[in-house]
């Protein structure tokens, strides 16, 4: 069992949300903020279903704070993976940043359906994710 | 009305890569240059600004050009710390406290992308480990949508890339000076989707100098100068897109550099349509590209047709990036805002050389526009007269 790459950032249920927060405005914001900046804010579960904002892929091993596959000590940059990343708009909230799975950069499109998911990041620790809505990733097999 | 501010010296460090000179001796040779250009001594001068991001304080330059007990003020402001000092500069001298200032930026930043912590943003560390915390995916993001929204395809990307090295070639101070066809730029590695590696600039060194005087004393030196019509600085307005964030609003919010564009061009009394060569933020092929359109030059996917006839070459109705701009003179943070003006000041002082802009009447530019971007989302923008 991997730990949460952040305790804070998605809940604990079988289907997990994304935590942001809802401000006194009635705005939603991603993520919750910390610190004195959390005052008055009310932790938030976003969305699990959204529509895609943009995307690219990450071709090069970042540099750190990263953590992935690629930066480990006893790792080198071949052991990196090209991943895709993007944004997703959850109507009526906020858009998020996020990593994208399931999906080939050529079946990616503005608007397309997307889902919550959360994923293996590294050996010890997972991440979240979106990937296109069962029905898209239907029609792109 | 403010007094006028003229700019009566420029000087410029090669950008690029220069092993045996530090990022703060780079900016010396700027000033040296810049003071020879305008004929004065170090001595004349009565006040200075300057910065870098990541090669240390400006002040420390009086140990090399002289003890001359000026007040020398450190700018510290991301990627607008030229920007930010040339408006200082511009305000010191507009102010009729001084009738000489420098402006300096000056950048020296190791290979590879910039890497940012993400505490020092106020973001959460596992924005960073997760690598979703950097810039160039940030441009690639922009621009993907931009593309799906306003029909700009993958070959303008790469005519930017292409027009930037053709300038680049002929520019003494710019750091790659090879042109590069556009086949290779677009078959090149892929970054960040739909970004080759041709299409971004690379963080860089060089060093940039201004020097700024009154009305009064160009007359009296008889100098060579442009006026600055106007200078805007903007941070970002509510709900906007820009580098860094996690999360962004429903909401379409306002564009830091619309906004420093349309306050520059009311200061100045002229419009886009009026302005004969400028240089706009390319921090990558595609940020050009929107930024034609964010500074009033064109509609949303009017860039198309603009790239497909050249409208932006050196011969076309409005040059942009005349030097190469990032992409091809690379990115000193420091330095980056003021090598834009230092190259409009160069092209409507005519001194362009093999990369001198013909101008409307074929006399040369009359208006030159910068514009700088940068983290975590201000723009600058200079207009000069001729």
């Amino acid at each position: 069992m991997r730990a949460k790459i952040d305790p804070d950032l998605w809940s604990d249920e079988a289907e997990p949300h994304l935590m942001g927060g809802r401000l006194p405005s009635g705005e939603i914001v991603f993520p919750m903020p910390k610190g004195d900046a959390a005052k008055d804010v009310e932790p938030y579960k976003l969305s699990r279903t959204g529509t895609l904002w943009s995307w690219t892929t990450q071709s090069f091993l970042p540099k750190t704070p990263y953590a992935g596959p690629g930066s480990g000590p006893d790792q080198s940059p071949s052991d990196f993976e090209t991943f895709l990343l993007g944004y997703v708009e959850l109507p009526g909230e906020v858009i998020v940043e996020t990593r994208i799975v399931d999906a080939r950069l050529e079946d990616l499109a503005l608007g397309m359906p997307m889902e919550f998911t959360i994923v293996p990041f590294n050996e010890t620790h997972d991440t979240f994710a979106y990937r296109p809505a069962a029905h898209a990733r239907a029609k792109a097999a | 009305m403010t007094a006028p501010v003229y700019i009566i010296g420029a000087g410029i460090h090669p950008f690029g890569r220069t092993e045996d000179r530090s990022g703060r001796e780079q900016g010396v040779y700027a000033v040296r240059q810049a003071l020879s250009d305008a004929g004065l001594e170090w001595a004349d001068i009565e006040c200075a600004y300057g910065g870098s991001a990541a090669a240390g304080a400006a002040d420390i330059m009086v140990n090399e050009l002289g003890l001359t007990s000026l007040p020398f003020t450190n700018v510290a402001n991301g990627c607008a710390t030229g920007g930010s000092s040339l408006a200082a500069a511009e305000q010191a001298i507009a102010s009729g406290a001084y009738d000489l200032a420098l402006a300096v930026g000056f950048d020296k930043h190791p290979r590879g992308a910039f890497n940012a912590k993400p505490a020092d943003y106020g973001l959460p560390e596992w924005y960073g480990e997760t690598g979703m915390m950097l810039t160039t995916q940030f441009f690639a993001l922009k621009i993907q949508r931009y593309m799906q929204l306003h029909g700009i395809s993958r070959e303008t990307l790469g005519r930017v890339a292409e027009k930037a090295f053709r300038n680049g070639a002929k520019t003494p101070h710019a750091w790659r000076r090879s042109e590069i066809d556009l086949e290779t730029i677009m078959e090149a590695p892929v970054i960040n989707d739909p970004l080759t590696k041709f299409m971004f600039c690379a963080p860089a060194e060089g060093g940039v100098a201004l020097i700024l005087a009154s009305e009064k004393k160009a007359r009296e030196l008889g100098a060579d100068g442009v006026r600055i019509a106007q200078i805007a600085v903007r941070t970002r307005p509510p709900n906007s897109f820009e580098v860094f964030q996690p999360g962004i609003s429903v909401e379409e919010g306002g564009k830091p550099t619309v906004l420093a564009s349309k306050a520059a061009f009311e200061g100045a009394g002229i419009g886009p349509e009026d302005i004969d060569v400028a240089q706009l933020q390319d921090t990558e092929s595609g940020a050009e590209i929107m930024h034609m359109a964010e500074n009033g030059f064109c509609a949303d996917g009017e860039q198309e047709e603009w790239l497909a006839n050249g409208w932006t070459e050196r011969e076309g109705k409005l040059p942009v990036n005349t030097d190469g701009g990032c992409l091809a003179c690379g990115e000193p943070i420091g330095a980056s805002g003021l090598r834009q003006v230092y190259e409009n000041v160069e092209q409507l002082r005519g001194r362009g050389g093999e990369r001198q802009v013909p101008g409307p009447d074929g006399k040369g530019p009359k208006t030159g526009y910068s514009h700088v971007y940068g983290a975590p989302g201000l723009s600058a923008v200079a207009i000069l007269e001729r």
